[in-house]
């Protein structure tokens, strides 16, 4: 209010002008330094652009070797999306009391709530490639340490999207049960997951979606699963069958994106 | 007969007073409106009674049981007896109307029986039948989302009933909906204090509804009970003092 008394409509517009000029300027700026200090040429980038698809579709294109292939690329692909589908789960099950504990609605007592929502934070922001790189160093490349990476990845992020569920959508319901004098695993049952299982699942999903994805850079860390297998020709230079492979990916992902969306629509 | 006695309720938050020294004591099977302006104190009024929120001092007396100081097992099996309904109404939308309405008797139940919701016929029965009272009928397996704002507030109502509630405590119930279906709810309200002989307090943002329904007024200004009175008592003058001189002229004047 006291802005509007001590200037005109016309020096306020300036101002936010500026303001937004400014804020220009200065990501162009930062931009530019980044890129020179990285020694980053924006133009040989753009330059080479014709060369990258010249070479992808006369080299990286599936040959008839590639093909003969496909049941290894199919059981690999299988096998990630399994591993994909188990850390996505089991992790939203072990999301499920720590969001209760954590959300500010169903919190029994603050110090459960700060350690749920530490643990979920902590697990939330190491990334699932740097995961991945600290099982490796304690199991091996194996697909369990895979599927490690994948879980407390997961795990972190679903805690924190079911606590926010959990407040959205059954705060008042829970306010009404505590005033019938319903005790607090009745509250859970009776008001909470009704309220929120379907959030929960639609979340779950996208969890499920993002992991393959995941999986597959995991699974080239790890050396499990299609990742591994399209290191493994990538490296070999067998271009035809890693180019099939990413196809495939492509494809699973599409698909498994499709699925969810129809399972959402049919929960929602 | 003295169902519910308050006395010196205080709350704090911190500096604030959302309350002060609140005293007051309603007979069995009144019908008692509270009015103040927004942040008066009249929802923490309410709530402080069934301590949804935690008073910082005073004592609340249901049946003649100080409600501050239960714990647990004894704190549920009182809030079991005093029925609640809300502005925003509370219900689980997900859930049919009749499951909503069982919820009533979770305070009744064992912990199991509740949580894997196992009622008695004589529960359902009872269920369907304050259905049927509120006119409902038509709606017991529908599910909540798809009510309307002032059938919503009548399965709240519902769910207040099959507790067999001495009182109802009432936060607002009208202020989300339109003139008629606040007119119904007030309706059943008083049917159900009248029928059913069920004690009514109720919070309430219109002067002229509060005149109409109840037998006695609750006025609160500041975390402070400024007046307390038949309805008739509640002349221009008292109207200002309640809703503070800065209002001036007053919409209903």
């Amino acid at each position: 209010m006291s802005s509007l008394s001590t200037r005109t409509p016309t020096q306020f517009f300036v101002l936010q002008k500026t303001k937004i000029t400014i804020f220009l300027v200065a990501m162009l700026l930062i931009s530019w330094m980044t890129s020179a200090f990285t020694s980053f040429e924006l133009g040989d980038a753009f330059r080479a652009i014709p060369e990258v698809v010249a070479w992808t579709f006369t080299r990286f294109v599936p040959d008839a070797r590639a093909f003969e292939r496909l049941p290894r690329i199919f059981s690999r692909l299988v096998d990630t999306i399994f591993m994909s589908i188990m850390a996505s789960t089991v992790a939203a099950v072990v999301s499920f009391p720590f969001a209760l504990f954590g959300s500010r609605t169903t919190r029994i007592n603050g110090f459960l709530a700060v350690f749920s929502r530490g643990i979920a934070s902590i697990n939330r922001n190491i990334p699932v490639a740097a995961w991945a790189m600290i099982f490796l160093l304690s199991f091996g490349q194996s697909s369990f340490t895979g599927f490690l990476a994948l879980f407390f990845a997961t795990f972190g992020f679903l805690t924190r999207a079911f606590m926010e569920t959990i407040d959205e959508a059954s705060a008042s319901s829970v306010e009404a049960l505590r005033a019938v004098g319903a005790s607090y695993p009745q509250i859970i049952a009776q008001a909470v997951i009704p309220g929120t299982m379907p959030q929960m699942i639609s979340w779950m999903l996208y969890m499920i979606e993002l992991n393959i994805r995941s999986a597959t850079l995991v699974g080239l860390l790890t050396g499990s699963g299609i990742g591994f297998l399209f290191d493994f020709y990538y490296k070999g230079r067998q271009y035809g069958t890693a180019s099939l492979i990413v196809i495939c990916i492509v494809v699973v992902v599409l698909g498994i994106e499709y699925i969810s969306n129809r399972l959402r629509r049919v929960i929602l | 007969m003295a169902l519910l006695e308050v006395q010196s309720l205080t709350k704090h938050y911190g500096e604030a007073r959302a309350l002060s020294d609140v005293s007051f004591t309603i007979k069995k099977g009144q019908f008692v409106a509270v009015i103040g302006p927004s942040g008066s104190g009249k929802t923490t009024l309410i709530r402080c009674i069934n301590r949804l929120i935690e008073p910082t001092s005073g004592s609340v007396k249901y049946n003649k049981e100080n409600l501050l100081e239960l714990k647990g097992q004894e704190l549920r099996h009182a809030r079991a007896r005093l029925g609640m309904i809300f502005q925003h109404y509370n219900l689980v939308p997900r859930l049919t109307v009749i499951e909503n309405v069982l919820h009533g008797r979770l305070g009744y139940k064992s912990t199991f029986a509740g949580v894997i919701g196992r009622y008695t016929e004589e529960e359902k029965e009872k269920a369907v039948e304050v259905l049927r009272l509120l006119g409902l009928e038509e709606y017991v397996y529908r599910r909540c989302d798809q009510l309307s704002g002032g059938q919503k507030q009548r399965v709240g109502i519902a769910r207040a009933l099959v507790q067999d509630p001495r009182m109802i405590l009432c936060d607002e119930p009208i202020s989300s909906l339109d003139p008629s279906s606040s007119k119904i709810i007030m309706d059943y309200l008083r049917k159900i204090q009248v029928e059913l002989g069920i004690t009514i307090l109720v919070n309430l943002h219109q002067v002229d509804v509060a005149k109409k329904y109840s037998e006695r007024i609750l006025g609160f200004n500041s975390g402070k009970k400024v007046f307390d009175g038949a309805p008739a008592k509640l002349d221009a003058d008292t109207i200002h003092d309640i809703y503070g001189t800065e209002a001036g002229e007053l919409i209903i004047d």
